[in-house]
């Protein structure tokens, strides 16, 4: 093919002074090309000064999150030929500081991921050499969907609560969070509640719905922030009800 | 013990003030706003008195009406926040939800003056 | 070696006028508003009603005014908006199973309609009959 594609690509770095904007590349507009591709080429051939984030590309591992055409994408799953004649706009990942050029800061999401104790929580003794735990298929369906996260902070770029109050945990942590709570092998849903209980946990989304539109992984955070709420309400209402606390 | 806090509960209030204003105030609009005022159901003024009166819908009416003034108050809140990015949140919270109690306390008065 | 602060984009007061999503979910929430005037509204009609027939005769002009029956269609178009999205968001926010098995949203958001059927039909028989 010898059609191309413009591709506008933000551009940043933190020792000039200008704030971000964007570059031109002509870039060759093959059929089976995502915008990934079409980065590794710029970075390739026409500007190797470009930095941006990838590994699997093939919608695995999370890294290359960006905002396309002011969309949060994975670069590895936008194929230039929907964007077709152009020009398409890649931007770095929306709501995040820009570290430079496509490249952004998470820290704020790995600080607030653990806080949601994303793993087994048990209080028994139990160890790998007294056996495996066992789990039916039904027992795995009931979190199965919410396991899929794979971290790609989509969902964060999406929601304007957490654009408006970096202070809000976010979708991911709150899905993260019930895929726990639900997993019959855990035991900790009392110490995530407390987390998320909190004014910045669940109680800042007011269910615009965007960050289960754009997750690749069909995760819907929306749905277990919802379902969060209500678990956070039926608990409140037995400690107004049951002061002298029967769990 | 579950940490007492009173979002959950504001919440409880705000889904239930949801639901009557989805299931219960269409019908309540499309005959007090529209059928009654404009002609097209006629009701019996001593029949609609008796029945605003009667003890079991002020009740009901009653806590209609504060679940409705807490969802309103509750999205409007967070509209605030969110769309004119205000930062006297605690403000805006003691402003949202003390309207919805002075209108809580109006509809407690009208209500028993019927 | 030194670092560098990273860059922090603004978010523009008119962020939800960039998406169509952004901007039915503003028109959502503001249907609260409307809501908050149907409450008015209707207090103001149950004070009517108690005052007497007379009065009751001159809050149905002023409901059947030109200018009223303007803004109720505009509340009551805000209030379809909210009965349609709450009615959509439900099955979503909520796991219901029935018998160890979960039932369908396509059911839960059929229900709430049936529900809004029967107790619109139920007031209709308190008020006419």
């Amino acid at each position: 093919m010898d059609d191309n594609i413009t591709m506008r690509v933000t551009r940043w770095r933190p020792d000039k002074s200008s704030p971000p904007g964007p570059a031109e590349y002509e870039v060759p507009l093959r059929k089976e090309w995502t915008v990934l591709d079409g980065l590794n080429h710029i970075k390739d051939q026409l500007d190797q000064t470009l930095a941006f984030r990838w590994s699997c590309r093939m919608g695995i591992c999370g890294s290359c999150g960006m905002n396309v055409n002011g969309e949060p994408r994975l670069s590895c799953g936008a194929f230039l030929s929907d964007y077709a004649p152009g020009p398409v706009d890649v931007e770095p990942l929306a709501n995040f500081p820009i570290v430079r050029d496509l490249v952004i800061d998470m820290s704020d999401f790995m600080e607030k991921l653990p806080q949601v104790k994303p793993w087994i929580i048990r209080d028994d003794d139990v160890t790998a050499v007294d056996g495996e735990y066992l789990q039916t298929p039904e027992e795995l369906d009931a979190y199965k969907q919410f396991s899929m996260c794979i971290n790609c902070m989509l969902c964060y770029a999406a929601c304007p609560v957490y654009g408006l109050d970096p202070d809000f945990i976010g979708p991911a942590a709150i899905a993260l969070a019930e895929r726990y709570d639900l997993d019959s092998r855990d035991g900790g849903a009392r110490e995530r509640l407390d987390v998320l209980i909190e004014h910045e946990g669940v109680w800042g989304c007011t269910f615009v719905g965007e960050c289960t539109r754009v997750c690749p992984k069909h995760v819907d955070p929306a749905a277990a922030i919802q379902r969060y709420k209500v678990k956070a309400a039926t608990q409140s209402v037995k400690a107004f009800l049951l002061p002298r606390g029967r769990r | 013990m579950t940490k007492r806090r009173v979002e959950p509960l504001v919440w409880l209030m705000f889904s239930g003030g949801g639901v009557a204003a989805a299931v219960l105030l269409p019908v309540l609009v499309f005959l007090f706003a529209f059928a009654v005022p404009l002609g097209w159901v006629t009701v019996d003024y001593d029949h609609l008195r008796a029945v605003t009166g009667n003890p079991l819908t002020v009740l009901v009416l009653l806590g209609v009406f504060v679940v409705l003034l807490v969802h309103s108050a509750h999205r409007f809140r967070y509209t605030v926040y969110d769309g004119l990015q205000v930062k006297r949140k605690t403000l805006v919270a003691v402003l949202c939800y003390g309207a919805a109690a002075v209108g809580s306390f109006v509809a407690l008065r009208v209500l028993l003056s019927v | 070696m030194s670092t560098y602060a990273p860059y922090r984009r603004p978010l523009s007061t008119w962020w939800w006028l960039r998406k169509r999503s952004y901007f039915l979910f503003v028109m959502r929430e503001l249907s609260s508003i409307f809501v908050a005037w149907f409450v008015v509204f209707l207090l103001v009609m149950i004070t009517a009603v108690g005052r007497g027939r007379s009065s009751y005769e001159t809050f149905l002009d002023f409901a059947s005014s030109p200018a009223v029956v303007v803004i109720n269609v505009v509340a009551a178009a805000f209030l379809v908006l909210h009965v349609v999205t709450w009615f959509a968001l439900t099955p979503q926010a909520m796991v219901i199973q029935v018998g160890g098995r979960r039932v369908p949203g396509a059911a839960i958001l059929a229900s709430q309609y049936v529900g809004l059927a029967v107790v619109s039909a139920f007031v209709v028989w308190l008020v006419t009959r």
